[in-house]
């Protein structure tokens, strides 16, 4: 049925129409609202059975989603920016068992400085965690492509995280497609596990393993990742078929046929870019946008096809790996190794700051021109970091970055001391 | 695509009337986009919310720099926040306040704008009176509707009811039909905008 609501909403009644039988959650913005109306669910009884454990912290919340999982449980989790860095250990441990937990990742930058704003730099921390990631351009993606992440999950037994823009998307009220239970079941099967804790038939899950099998337990992580390769676009078919809307998928092609140009993005932004893209095709520009919806595991060959004939790829993206650069960037060049079109790495939207279609319209006027830096910073302050260089150079006590700036942009009144 | 830029303080009900303005107008078959402008809230902070309404799909997810219409929820803003920033040259201002936008100090805006489309209202006057309570999000967005004619006030009834079941319903939904039938006689009338 067509509502109007709020994404974390549409996002809880996903989930709870994917029948968890255990929810464990630590809340933290801006995934706070999902947990809330789950744990909702769970207190009226419109989810049940189902169990819904409030841990002391994010590393509880993915350890009891291991122990849930392993007991058989079909189990949910959701977190945020350093909630995800608390769980890292515990994120390993589950895809290295094999466990098929979902998560959803309500994307928020990382501190220092602390900020609760939007982007992908939690997500992208955890990218080689062996947890497979979806990425949601829109409200109703994020919903659809919970039902789809239990099947896949489940299917190749590997947890999954679906990543979605925090506040962007999981505050926006927009119109959802919320489907009936039927059709979920119909869509689900059961969790029939892989692997189980019973003290009937008592087995052991994570011993220690020596050099003579970790190194292929290792290898079969890779090798069942692979395996998605092939199940998400499957599963996607069979959603489309099932529910009659495109969601998911490897990566979605818009307006790329004769592009020249081709702009390359993950999640909420891609709606922007579209505007844009769709503005400049009125002008003649031969444009086109490719968003990469399955980022783990990598869907090279499918990048290189989608990219392969373009002149230029210009990647916009809500993270980078400090000392290095962009971090899909980097991706986006290994599916194009050996030739093909030059590609423009353009690091957007840092904790919260708006990508706006006035700045990617300049940005990419410039590299229409081909006068764009290989890495460039879309808006970044020069003035702002210039002067706190300088203030490095002049002064041994300089004083802390952010604070500094602060004042230089009029925010924080108070002098140094 | 019609663009609403709402500005008050934390604990007004900001937010939420993006929201009930997103609703009203889904119920009326178009697509709209509601959000909030991420602050860290805190009671009494200046807080922005934004909704936008069309007759497709909305894909664009940047803030609202340039509204056709902004509501202010709070006068006492009116003068620390440049609330009228970006605003379309055909613009409607809707302004929570028993005064005049003569009285309020905002004079010039009359020469800048449709004055037809400057509207004073005393919403929250109007939640004390039906509502027994100070909170103007919902009768502003009643009053919105009459302004600005895109969306209806059955709709925004409806989309009161959805946010605030029971009392708080029909308090809210009186109040924001007063607030329509206000504003409807304040354009008949626009001497007194």
């Amino acid at each position: 049925m067509l509502e109007q609501k709020e994404g974390s909403q549409a996002v809880a009644d996903a989930v709870a129409l994917c029948r968890p039988e255990v929810v464990c959650a630590y809340p933290i913005s801006p995934q706070t609202h999902i947990v809330e109306a789950l744990s909702d669910k769970v207190r009226t009884g419109e989810l049940a059975p189902c169990e819904y454990v409030s841990v002391e912290s994010e590393f509880a919340a993915m350890s009891v989603a291991i122990g849930a999982s392993a007991a058989g449980a079909r189990t949910y989790t959701a977190t945020a920016s350093q909630g995800l860095l608390y769980m890292c250990e515990a994120l390993y441990n589950a895809s290295g068992l094999g466990l098929p937990v979902v998560m959803t990742l309500a994307n928020r930058a990382i501190g220092a400085p602390i900020n609760i704003w939007n982007d992908h730099s939690d997500s992208m921390s955890q990218r080689d965690s062996g947890w497979i990631q979806l990425y949601a351009e829109t409200n109703q993606e994020a919903l659809d492509l919970h039902i789809q992440a239990y099947r896949l999950a489940e299917e190749l037994s590997l947890p999954v995280m679906v990543c979605m823009d925090g506040f962007i998307l999981t505050h926006a009220y927009e119109r959802v497609d919320v489907p009936t239970q039927d059709q979920v079941d119909a869509f689900l099967p059961s969790y029939s596990p892989r692997q189980m804790l019973d003290p009937g038939d008592p087995v052991t899950i994570g011993a220690m393993v020596g050099p003579e099998a970790f190194f292929e337990v290792r290898y079969l992580m890779h090798a069942k990742q692979m395996l998605a390769l092939d199940l998400v676009p499957e599963i996607a078919a069979d959603f489309k078929d099932a529910f009659g809307r495109d969601s998911g998928g490897l990566l979605r092609t818009y307006r790329t046929e004769d592009a020249e140009t081709v702009v390359v993005a993950l999640g909420s932004v891609l709606g922007t870019i579209e505007d844009v893209v769709d503005e400049l095709r009125e002008q003649g520009v031969k444009i086109g946008v490719v968003g990469i919806k399955c980022f783990r595991p990598y869907p090279l060959d499918e990048v290189r096809d989608a990219l392969g004939h373009a002149r230029r790829v210009v990647v916009v993206e809500k993270s980078f790996a400090v000392g290095v650069g962009g971090i899909v960037g980097q991706n986006v060049r290994l599916a194009l190794s050996g030739g093909g079109p030059t590609v423009y790495d353009v690091v957007a939207g840092l904790g919260g700051r708006p990508i706006t279609k006035r700045s990617l319209h300049a940005l990419l006027a410039d590299a229409l021109a081909d006068r764009l830096e290989r890495q460039t910073f879309l808006d970044l302050k020069a003035d702002i970091v210039e002067r706190e260089v300088q203030r490095l150079q002049e002064n041994r006590l300089s004083g802390p970055h952010a604070e500094n700036m602060l004042r230089d942009l009029g925010i924080v009144a108070a002098r140094p001391h | 695509m019609f663009q609403v830029r709402i500005h008050g303080r934390g604990g007004q009900g900001v937010v939420t009337a993006a929201e009930i303005l997103s609703i009203a107008a889904f119920i009326d078959g178009r697509h709209a986009q509601a959000f909030p402008s991420f602050g860290s809230e805190r009671t009494g902070a200046p807080v922005v919310a934004f909704c936008r309404i069309d007759d497709k799909e909305i894909r664009v997810r940047e803030p609202i720099s340039e509204p056709d219409a902004l509501i202010v929820q709070d006068p006492t803003l009116l003068h620390q926040v440049d609330l009228f920033n970006g605003l379309a040259p055909d613009a409607y201002i809707l302004i929570n306040s028993a005064r005049t936008f003569d009285e309020l100090g905002l004079g010039e805006l009359c020469d800048r704008f449709p004055r037809e489309r400057l509207i004073a209202l005393p919403a929250t006057d109007l939640a004390r009176e039906h509502l027994g309570r100070p909170i103007p999000n919902a009768v502003l967005v009643g009053g919105f509707a009459a302004m600005s004619g895109r969306i209806s006030l059955e709709s925004v009834a409806k989309a009161i009811r959805e946010k605030f079941p029971g009392k708080l319903g029909d308090g809210n939904i009186a109040a924001a039909t007063a607030a329509f039938e206000l504003v409807q006689r304040q354009i008949q009338e626009p001497t007194h905008a």
